[in-house]
């Protein structure tokens, strides 16, 4: 009875308020000087089987080193959202050193964030930083086209039909790079190998990333990858499809036990930790930091056990070359699949290339338009 | 009691008792969870109250919600109900940057750009939303769905421009209109971190407030709102009224585009669709379509937004579980209505307000 109610509840709220209250002085404060405090700020979220996973597994691994302390902020939107999440881990929970995950986060967010808080390290993931951008924001990014260019080896041995589908978000020079490296990799296998991309336009959609996989299976495509978030429905769509899978941003085996081949993953677990003891220890860190399998910015799902050792043999192989520096991709002569030659014969484009960074093709034998 | 406190207290009662039994809901949800409700509550105080600090995310988070909200509060009054305030937030945000670009390489004054900018949003915005009420009174298209489906129509305008026509060839891998230049946007309030969009937010409020509540024009419309055929009846001019309001409706939410990108975002990309045109409709209903009352409850929302994430950072809680507490308070607010009958009981003169109706 509502009517017979309403006193006490209002005794109650007050009471619960008061209580709140008290509660909140009593917080305890974190200080800077005792525990390295690190904060980690998503996208997405944090079990999403993509990209936002590949960085949570970061931050666990930090989260073990002794004398850190880790507060995580997921679904945080590139709005104003993510500069309260900055200030309020720097503010109310002390953080010395800031990883905001997400492209968009950088500009301008970060960069505000930087330059007011100058005794905090920003560390952000997209490969952004230019000349004139503050010494204490800093940003990476791998070579990830590596491993997908190695998982497309591993798939261009496994297909019957010989035509792939690609499942990617937008037509950006990241995304193209992938797909290129993808079909590049299986082609070394089988140069008639071709591959259908659809673009979702965004990059969580998972809905028309259901669609999309459907229809590449009804196409005949026998093995699906992706450039999306979150690959998890686009696995799962594949492997009940029965169709073989190769992952993207992290390990999406558990998934798909019976497709999921190998797939391209983030080795953040290897780079935070080690990031966070140079700086623990007094030393610092390049602003602008890049790198692919060689220092350590990637690695690959392990293999499928009906992986056959021919594909495995070639797959290594490969890998090894890229951390020894001794392998590339982009090799010329390579033709877009309009038929303008893009790279010229004679031509290598080494991972750290800048003119990759503007990719606006799909190589031949990939049927998409890249714009 | 006098008749006013009466009054106050009718309007006032439903939606405190349904805040209440949410936060209590909630913090049985949280124990359930094995987590003090207690606790968690101190860190909501502390996320959205408890510091200067907060109380400045608090109030930047609540500025463009007092805009939206006003969005579904101003059609309410003529019976209306308008939930597609999120694409006059786009539309107007994306008009604003074309404006503020165009404007700013013609070499037109700074002053005279940013004023012309927020009319650009403002008049882009009106336009989709008067579109709503136009459909209604032309077609009897019911407003509610059309909005909300061009709410969808003019997020997909907004990203198909921004990766088309204004887009900037550097944005590589993030497509996103040119950055509009410093001089050319809003700064903050001295010595905060708040942005002037909060007093465009608040003064809005209060000119809403005194039209509804202290004009000819108010009170002709929420005769409207009462009974539409009364007002008809009486000759008033409905159409032109319900166009009005719409335009009025959208204009705020098209202002508060035009803040998101002038105070916070510098230029127009998919980050522009930041759902606080929806967060709005949640706003308004628990002020009860009340311009003024929008005000605290912007802020108590604004604060909710600005705390969620001390809850994951300190209590390592889901995402979700401030949308749970949105949605808990929501659920509660609608079943208060059902309050209103029985509160009777206990203050027989209480002056009832009309709930808003549909305009026929």
């Amino acid at each position: 009875m509502p009517d017979l109610s309403i006193p006490h509840l209002n005794r109650r709220s007050l009471l619960t308020g008061a209580a709140a209250l008290a509660a909140a002085a009593a917080l305890p404060k974190p200080g800077r000087a005792a525990a390295k405090t690190v904060g980690f700020i998503y996208v997405g979220s944090r079990d999403d089987y993509g990209y936002n996973q590949s960085h949570a597994e970061g931050a666990a691994a930090v989260k073990k080193m002794p004398g850190v302390n880790v507060v995580e902020q997921e679904r945080v939107p590139e709005t104003v959202a993510c500069a309260d999440a900055m200030e309020s881990m720097i503010q109310l929970d002390g953080a010395s050193l800031i990883f905001p995950t997400s492209f968009g986060y950088f500009n301008p967010y970060m960069l505000k964030a930087s330059k007011t808080n100058p005794s905090v390290t920003f560390m952000h993931c997209g490969g952004l930083w230019a000349d004139g951008d503050p010494a204490n924001a800093h940003s990476y990014f791998g070579y990830i086209d590596e491993a997908v260019y190695v998982a497309g080896i591993v798939a261009g041995h496994m297909t019957k039909t010989k035509k792939f589908g690609f499942v990617a978000a937008k037509p950006i020079p990241q995304v193209l790079r992938n797909i290129n490296a993808f079909i590049l990799g299986a082609q070394t296998v089988d140069p008639a190998i071709t591959m259908q991309v659809i673009f979702t336009g965004d990059w969580f959609l998972p809905v028309r990333e259901a669609e999309a996989t459907n229809s590449l299976a009804d196409q005949g495509a026998d093995v699906i990858t992706c450039h999306v978030d979150s690959p998890k429905v686009v696995i799962e769509t594949a492997e009940k499809r029965g169709l073989f899978t190769c992952g993207y941003h992290a390990n999406q085996a558990p998934l798909a036990p019976k497709g999921f081949l190998t797939g391209a993953e983030w080795n953040w677990p290897y780079l935070y930790p080690k990031w966070v003891t140079t700086l623990q220890n007094g030393g610092t860190l390049p602003n602008y930091i890049r790198g692919g399998f060689q220092e350590g910015f990637v690695k690959s799902s392990p293999y499928n056990a009906i992986v056959p050792a021919a594909a495995r043999a070639q797959a290594d192989a490969v890998r090894d070359g890229f951390k020894a520096g001794t392998y590339a991709i982009f090799i010329g002569p390579i033709k877009d699949n309009k038929g303008n030659l893009v790279i010229p014969s004679g031509v290598v484009k080494e991972e750290h290339d800048k003119t990759l960074e503007s990719m606006d093709y799909l190589v031949a034998g990939v049927a998409g338009s890249a714009s | 009691m006098s008749g006013f406190a009466r009054a106050a207290f009718g309007v006032l009662l439903p939606p405190l008792l349904a805040v209440v039994a949410a936060l209590v809901l909630f913090g049985a949800f949280l124990a359930a969870q094995g987590i003090d409700p207690v606790g968690a509550y101190g860190l909501v105080w502390l996320g959205a109250f408890g510091t200067w600090f907060s109380w400045q995310n608090t109030l930047v988070r609540a500025a463009p919600l007092l805009l939206t909200g006003l969005c579904v509060a101003l059609p309410a009054q003529m019976g209306l109900l308008i939930i597609g305030g999120e694409g006059a937030f786009v539309l107007g945000g994306l008009a604003s940057v074309a404006a503020g670009l165009y404007l700013y390489n013609i070499g037109c004054p700074d002053m005279i750009t940013l004023i012309l900018m927020a009319a650009a949003g403002s008049i882009t915005g009106g336009a989709l939303i008067a579109f709503c009420g136009i459909l209604r009174i032309k077609r009897g298209v019911n407003e509610t769905i059309s909005s909300l489906l061009l709410a969808y129509i003019s997020i997909a305008v907004m990203n198909q421009i921004v990766e088309g026509p204004m887009r900037d060839p550097t944005s590589l891998n993030r497509p996103s209109t040119p950055t509009l230049p410093s001089d050319v946007m809003i700064g903050t309030i001295p010595n905060t971190t708040i942005h002037y969009g909060l007093v465009f937010g608040l003064v809005a409020c209060l000119a809403a407030y005194f039209v509804v509540y202290f004009t000819k024009f108010g009170f002709a419309a929420r005769i409207v709102g009462g009974n539409a055929r009364a007002g008809r009846v009486v000759g008033l001019p409905v159409e032109r009224m319900v166009v009005a309001f719409c335009f009025a409706a959208g204009g705020a939410a098209g202002l508060a585009g035009m803040v998101e990108v002038a105070a916070v975002q510098g230029a127009a990309s998919a980050d522009l669709a930041t759902g606080v045109g929806y967060t709005g409709i949640l706003v308004a209903f628990l002020a009860r379509m009340n311009p003024l009352a929008l005000i605290p409850v912007a802020i108590l929302l604004g604060g909710l937004d600005a705390a969620g994430g001390l809850l994951q950072q300190r209590l390592g809680l889901p995402d979700a579980t401030m949308l749970v507490l949105r949605g808990t308070l929501f659920v509660m607010l609608l079943g208060s209505e059902a309050l209103q009958g029985r509160l009777k009981r206990l203050w027989p003169q209480r002056v009832q307000k009309p709930l808003p109706a549909v305009a026929s």
